[in-house]
């Protein structure tokens, strides 16, 4: 891999993970919202829905929890429409080749993520955050769904478009680009389904434990009481649902997917050196790619073939049968990083059904040792979330089009963009986004501190204009 | 087709340009106010800039998608002012919006900064860029070029960031002289007529460079009279703006500061068209409308959607506008 390549991977790796930290919290958050407004609004003491059967207090309750996450929710938004700009513009600038290879085809999904959704989320958005005294309850429950909308529809364009790197579809080769030769082909690749849901489901639960851990926090600190006990009640339940489902169907059905399509990234990923029949399904173990083999490992017999094939002796190819020239970079990488999303899945899916239980046992809001779990368990969903971002990455290459264009063959030409200049760009985005860090560490830590009834006294009152008051998508 | 979408892409490019590009000229301009008028300029873009900048992503996506051998070759080849122009976008997102976040004079100070300086260099930046397309760049046969920072800076380009600067600050002056409160919209709208003059010469100034760098520019003109349509659009503007001053009648003049860049825009592409990226000496190397576009199932399915998308963003920002400034008809502030 000559050099230039090197800086221009580091780069996006930098600025592609930097920026989709944001997103995850906005996409979950934005569900859990839809859902607190929902009920704030259409909530009665006489409906037949148990979910919507609310007091009046209650409701109150639900809109300020949808209030105070409104602003968490706003500084999400303007870090990762900012940082986001930079990746469509990296296109272009660092895989010059790549866009031009392959620009006839994703091309169509990026440019419909920035009409269709960006439009819709950020307008609304706007209006959302000038609050229900400023555009009227109805109005203020409509924008909190179509922010929602906005937002997922937003994540479905780019799984598309990822999902065309992953298992290229729909296209034919013209002069040495890809030209798409079917929209739905596109839109409907069998890879995007699972993958799509499989994320969403991640960003949810990212939501969900922020909430549960926002929740236990205010909780042991004695503080907000009827504020927590809706973001943990509201927390733990979404976190039991999603975890679930991000285990089963869609982690389990995204696997198989990888498995059919991409057999190195999967052999990578469970370290399966000899193909076999019966395949292990593996706990724990280092891959050694010099010896091929797993070292140190926990197997469970069989397993990996059941799950693959849903038979137990089903055969699975390994990296034995693939040229290592079409290997990942970095099989351990691969590997540990899956591992690392599967285990802590795992343990995200045991928190959620033990808090899930304790809710049902209404013991929850008592028992101290869960609400310490509760508030410390959310940063474990962004590494579980950015693990399997790792996995779907890495776990493509050597190729950036799986199977069409190899990562070095679409990078900018070194003519263009000299290794020396990309690292200075590089260094350029790591000081920026440290910056940009800080900054969004600092106004979160703030927003947390003052609480929802900060959120309550500055919603500014129908008769007097609040010119302080932010009105801005952005601002907070 | 291709045609189609080169028309779609200058649209939006347009649409960009004139709606971020008051906030620009606000942004460059609030240099010059103090502290009370800064937050009252600032409050007033506030709530609008993020949404004119979905135009540009929106944009970019579009060219993306209909010529990506055009995105491929400006935005590597143009590497540093691309990144720039990142980096400058960032840097004016943070400094609006977090002026406010701490009421610490230093801060606001760091913070208005900040943005005057990184909205004064953007609109020159982009005024760079267009130069640049319009001077030509130096293709290889491959399609890709490179351009080392002090070649982006060439002085027909420099000439053109000066002159994308006064334009859009003059656009931004006449967006503060109607919408703000005196005693600010009195200074604006002194600034606009200033500013206008600026605009006249540097309009006037620029057609000789610009025929030294791309006489076709001109000749195209001679061989398609009906294009000589936009040129007219937007000296007719420039002419209207400056009646509408002086009738003291600024919604006019701010609309007819929109239309005087839509013309300047809309005369570049045409006088560009068929080419989308000229090349500077090889004049084959070109990239053209026909060698540079997608192929045509695409472009017929993007046409399609485009044509559903664009009208929904539209009702968007009506509805959008229409809930946050019905209940206060005492401050309406939006335009």
């Amino acid at each position: 891999m000559s050099n230039h390549v090197t800086v221009d991977r580091l780069q996006f790796a930098l600025t592609v993970t930097f920026h989709y930290l944001f997103p995850i919290l906005t996409m979950g958050l934005a569900l859990l919202l839809a859902y607190l407004k929902t009920v704030a609004y259409l909530g009665g003491e006489r409906r037949r829905l148990p979910l919507l059967r609310k007091t009046a207090q209650e409701r109150a309750t639900y809109d300020d929890a949808a209030l105070f996450w409104a602003r968490i929710f706003a500084v999400n938004f303007a870090v990762g429409v900012v940082t986001g700009v930079v990746l469509e513009f990296q296109f272009g600038t660092n895989w010059a080749q790549f866009s031009n290879f392959s620009g006839g085809v994703i091309g169509q999904t990026l440019a419909m993520e920035g009409t269709f959704a960006f439009f819709l989320e950020s307008t609304f958005l706007a209006a959302f955050i000038a609050g229900r005294h400023r555009i009227g309850p109805r109005w203020h429950w409509i924008a909190a769904l179509l922010v929602f909308a906005g937002s997922w529809v937003s994540g479905f364009f780019i799984i598309v478009t990822n999902a065309w790197m992953q298992h290229p579809v729909a296209y034919a080769l013209h002069g040495g680009r890809a030209q798409l030769n079917s929209f739905w082909g596109l839109l409907g690749n069998p890879w995007a389904f699972w993958q799509y849901t499989h994320n969403m489901s991640g960003a949810v639960v990212t939501g969900a434990f922020v909430l549960a851990g926002t929740g236990a926090l205010y909780t042991l600190l004695g503080r907000h009481e009827a504020f927590s006990r809706v973001c943990l009640k509201v927390g733990v339940v979404a976190a039991l649902i999603f975890t679930t489902l991000q285990i089963f169907p869609t982690g389990d059905q995204h696997a198989r997917r990888v498995a059919r399509y991409q057999p190195s990234a999967f052999a990578a990923m469970e370290g399966l050196f000899p193909s076999a029949r019966g395949a292990p399904l593996t706990i724990i173990g280092n891959p050694d790619t010099e010896r091929r083999t797993l070292e140190s490992t926990i197997e469970m017999p069989k397993v990996l073939s059941f799950l693959t094939s849903r038979r137990w002796n089903a055969q699975v190819r390994g990296l034995d049968d693939i040229p290592t020239d079409r290997w990942p970079d970095s099989v351990p990488l691969v590997y540990y990083a899956y591992h690392i999303m599967v285990g802590l899945g795992t343990i995200l899916w045991a928190i959620a059904v033990i808090g899930a239980f304790l809710l049902w046992r209404g013991t929850l809001f008592r028992s101290t040792r869960m609400l310490w779990a509760l508030m410390l368990a959310w940063p474990l969903t962004y590494i579980a979330n950015i693990a399997g971002w790792t996995v779907a990455e890495t776990g493509r290459q050597p190729w950036v089009v799986f199977g069409l264009q190899r990562t070095a063959a679409g990078a900018s030409p070194a003519s263009s963009v000299p290794a020396g200049t990309g690292l200075f760009t590089l260094l350029g985005f790591a000081g920026l986004y440290l910056l940009i860090g800080m900054l969004y560490v600092l106004l979160t830590v703030r927003i947390v501190a003052r609480g929802p009834t900060a959120a309550e006294a500055s919603e500014p009152s129908a008769a007097e204009p609040a010119p302080a008051e932010p009105t801005s998508a952005a601002r907070t | 087709m291709a045609t189609v979408f080169f028309i779609i892409v200058a649209f939006m490019i347009t649409s960009y340009v004139v709606l971020d590009g008051f906030d620009l000229g606000v942004g460059a301009l609030s240099r010059l106010l103090d502290r009370g008028e800064r937050d009252e300029a600032t409050e007033l873009i506030g709530p609008i800039w993020d949404g004119n900048e979905v135009w540009l992503i929106a944009g970019g996506g579009v060219l993306f998608l209909a010529f990506p051998r055009a995105y491929a070759s400006a935005f590597s080849g143009l590497y540093f002012g691309m990144i720039l122009v990142l980096w400058l976008l960032i840097g004016r997102g943070l400094g609006i919006e977090l002026r406010r976040q701490f009421e610490n004079p230093l801060w606001r100070t760091a913070c208005d900064t900040v943005f005057w300086l990184s909205s004064a260099a953007l609109a020159m930046v982009f005024g760079v860029a267009l130069g640049n397309v319009v001077r030509g760049v130096p293709l290889g046969p491959d399609g890709y070029f490179h351009l080392a920072l002090f070649d982006i800076l060439n002085w027909y380009a420099l000439l053109i960031g000066l002159f994308g600067l006064v334009v859009l600050t003059a656009h931004g002056a006449s967006f503060l002289a109607w919408r703000a409160a005196d005693p600010l919209a009195q200074r604006a709208r002194g600034w606009a007529r200033r500013l206008w003059w600026g605009k006249l010469v540097l309009a006037l100034g620029c057609a000789g460079p610009t025929y030294a760098v791309r006489s076709e520019l001109f000749t195209h003109f001679a061989d398609h009279p009906w294009r000589l349509a936009f040129p007219v659009l937007a000296l007719g503007a420039l002419g209207a703006e400056s009646a509408w001053q002086r009738a003291g009648r600024w919604s006019q003049a701010f609309a007819a500061s929109g239309a005087f860049i839509a013309g300047l825009l809309t005369t570049m592409a045409a006088g560009l068209y068929p080419y989308i990226l000229p090349a500077h000496e090889h004049r084959p190397y070109g990239l053209t409308v026909a060698n540079a576009a997608t192929g045509h199932h695409a472009l017929g399915i993007a046409l399609v959607w485009w044509s559903i998308a664009i009208p929904l963003a539209v009702i968007y920002f009506i509805v959008v506008y229409r809930l946050l400034f019905r209940a206060r008809p005492a401050t309406p502030r939006l335009p």
